[in-house]
């Protein structure tokens, strides 16, 4: 048994999961930056103390199903969502869905999904997939990372459902359920939204190792790595920065391109023509993310080993939160 | 990033897919373009799958030399820590922890070392042994 799903690849799983399951139920209009920007998927936090795979917790990305909710939320369609401890009633549940015509929006772990190559297979638990099909005892899915469509087999699907460790997905599943058609003036108010959230998250949380201030406090213990941890550790450390930042889920750079291209569709909608000139603004901070990740690959190559270059990592970063602090307040400042 | 910047590096990428990057065309708008891969990610990739690599030649070597249980090199091998061991058997973290030391593992109960069996996906008997040709 197969649905009618069209496949688009997306730069980010779940805005990918999000747009293609709301263009399922006949909203055309969503795009992913769209999805990205009126879900508010902009996001930093530096948790310290605790370590992630021997590393920096670094998360550039909300929790997962949170681009999904709010979205659904701001155009005013209802969503189902479900976790569940028995896997077979998870199994049962998605079939049931698939049944009755509905794809499924599934959250997994990365590190037994088949299809992806052995480098990229780490612990990681929030990725997101489409489950549009099911033929025999092969589930059909739409990885939106992915050019193509791809399938796994139910044994596979229930492992990376049941992943555990940290944001462990219990099975979840989730997707739209009805909304009466969307109109121009839903999207411009979820546009608002998106925008009025975002930019006061990246700037206005009181939280020191959130948003913007978050990038500042992470750039300052950058500068302390090379001393506490070593010259190679500290490398280590930067490559968890850079695959956190720039792997396949994206985040820095990938990110901030994606709200710029957010920020022109939604001056299409709303049209201020302030969006465009910050939209411009993001291109340059993604400019800047992609520079200090050459920095980063530098250490961690160890072609530089001085404190001097983790110096110039960190300012880098500092540089980087000046600029998204002034980009942020001009979004945040407009009088819609 | 401008349309003709992104960058089409080699990568582990490229039996499995292309990634979607959004960048600027020369009017200034925004598009997507495929993209083969980043020498910068693909080395960020490198250095943690060696580092993954050389750690589990480490625990090989410790267990080989009975300084830890088999239970540490599966556990290196499938790039696991200790919460995620923790997690997946059910286990408390100090439980593992105890489970790591060869001599409290020798006398682990067949059930615990089914649980361990599973969750690094081997028979018990490859565990005991911790065979390298598991994976």
């Amino acid at each position: 048994m197969q649905l009618n799903f069209q496949h688009i690849q997306a730069a980010h799983c779940e805005n990918g999961v999000t747009t293609n399951l709301l263009r399922h139920m006949g909203i055309h209009q969503i795009t992913e930056p769209l999805a990205f920007g009126i879900g508010a998927g902009i996001f930093y936090i530096h948790i310290p103390f605790l370590k992630i795979s021997g590393g920096p917790a670094i998360s550039f990305r909300t929790m997962p199903g949170q681009i999904f909710t709010r979205t659904c939320r701001s155009l005013g369609v209802k969503i189902e969502r479900k976790t569940f401890s028995s896997k077979e009633k998870a199994q049962q549940f998605l079939d049931d869905c698939l049944a009755k015509g509905q794809p499924a929006g599934c959250q997994v772990g990365v590190y037994h999904l088949s299809y992806f190559p052995k480098e990229f297979r780490f612990h990681f638990n929030a990725h997101n997939l489409v489950v549009y099909g099911k033929e025999n005892e092969t589930y059909l899915v739409s990885d939106p990372v992915m050019e193509t469509v791809t399938t796994i087999s139910a044994h596979d699907l229930e492992r990376v459902r049941f992943a555990k460790g940290a944001l462990a997905p219990n099975g979840q599943i989730y997707f739209p359920k009805t909304s009466e058609p969307v109109s121009e003036e839903r999207i411009k108010k979820g546009i608002i939204k998106g925008i009025k959230h975002a930019s006061w998250f990246m700037t206005e949380t009181p939280v020191p190792i959130l948003g913007v201030a978050g990038i500042r406090f992470t750039a300052g213990r950058i500068k302390t790595w090379r001393e506490s941890l070593g010259a190679r550790r500290g490398g280590l450390y930067l490559a968890q920065l850079v695959r956190m930042g720039e792997e396949i889920g994206t985040g820095g750079a990938g990110f901030r391109f994606v709200y710029a291209a957010f920020l022109q569709q939604a001056h299409a909608f709303v049209g201020k023509d302030e969006l465009l000139e910050v939209s411009k603004q993001f291109t340059a901070i993604g400019d800047l993310w992609r520079a200090s990740s050459v920095q980063a690959s530098g250490i961690y190559k160890g072609r530089m080993t001085e404190q001097q270059d983790f110096n110039v990592m960190g300012d880098m970063l500092l540089n980087i939160a000046d600029k998204e602090k002034a980009a942020f307040k001009a979004l945040y400042k407009i009088k819609w | 990033m401008k349309k003709d910047e992104i960058p089409q590096d080699p990568s582990p990428l490229d039996k499995f897919t292309k990634e979607v990057c959004y960048a600027v065309d020369e009017k200034g708008d925004y598009t997507t373009a495929l993209s083969r891969g980043w020498q910068v990610k693909a080395d960020a990739l490198g250095i943690t799958w060696e580092e993954a690599q050389a750690r589990t030649a480490n625990a090989r070597e410790k267990v080989k030399n009975g300084e830890a249980s088999p239970v540490l090199f599966f556990m290196e091998l499938n790039m696991m820590d200790l919460p995620i061991v923790a997690a997946y058997t059910g286990f408390w973290q100090w439980t593992v922890k105890r489970h790591l030391k060869p001599d409290i593992f020798k006398n682990l109960s067949e059930k615990k070392l089914q649980k361990y069996a599973e969750v690094f996906d081997i028979s018990v008997e490859e565990l005991k042994n911790a065979s390298p040709n598991a994976a």
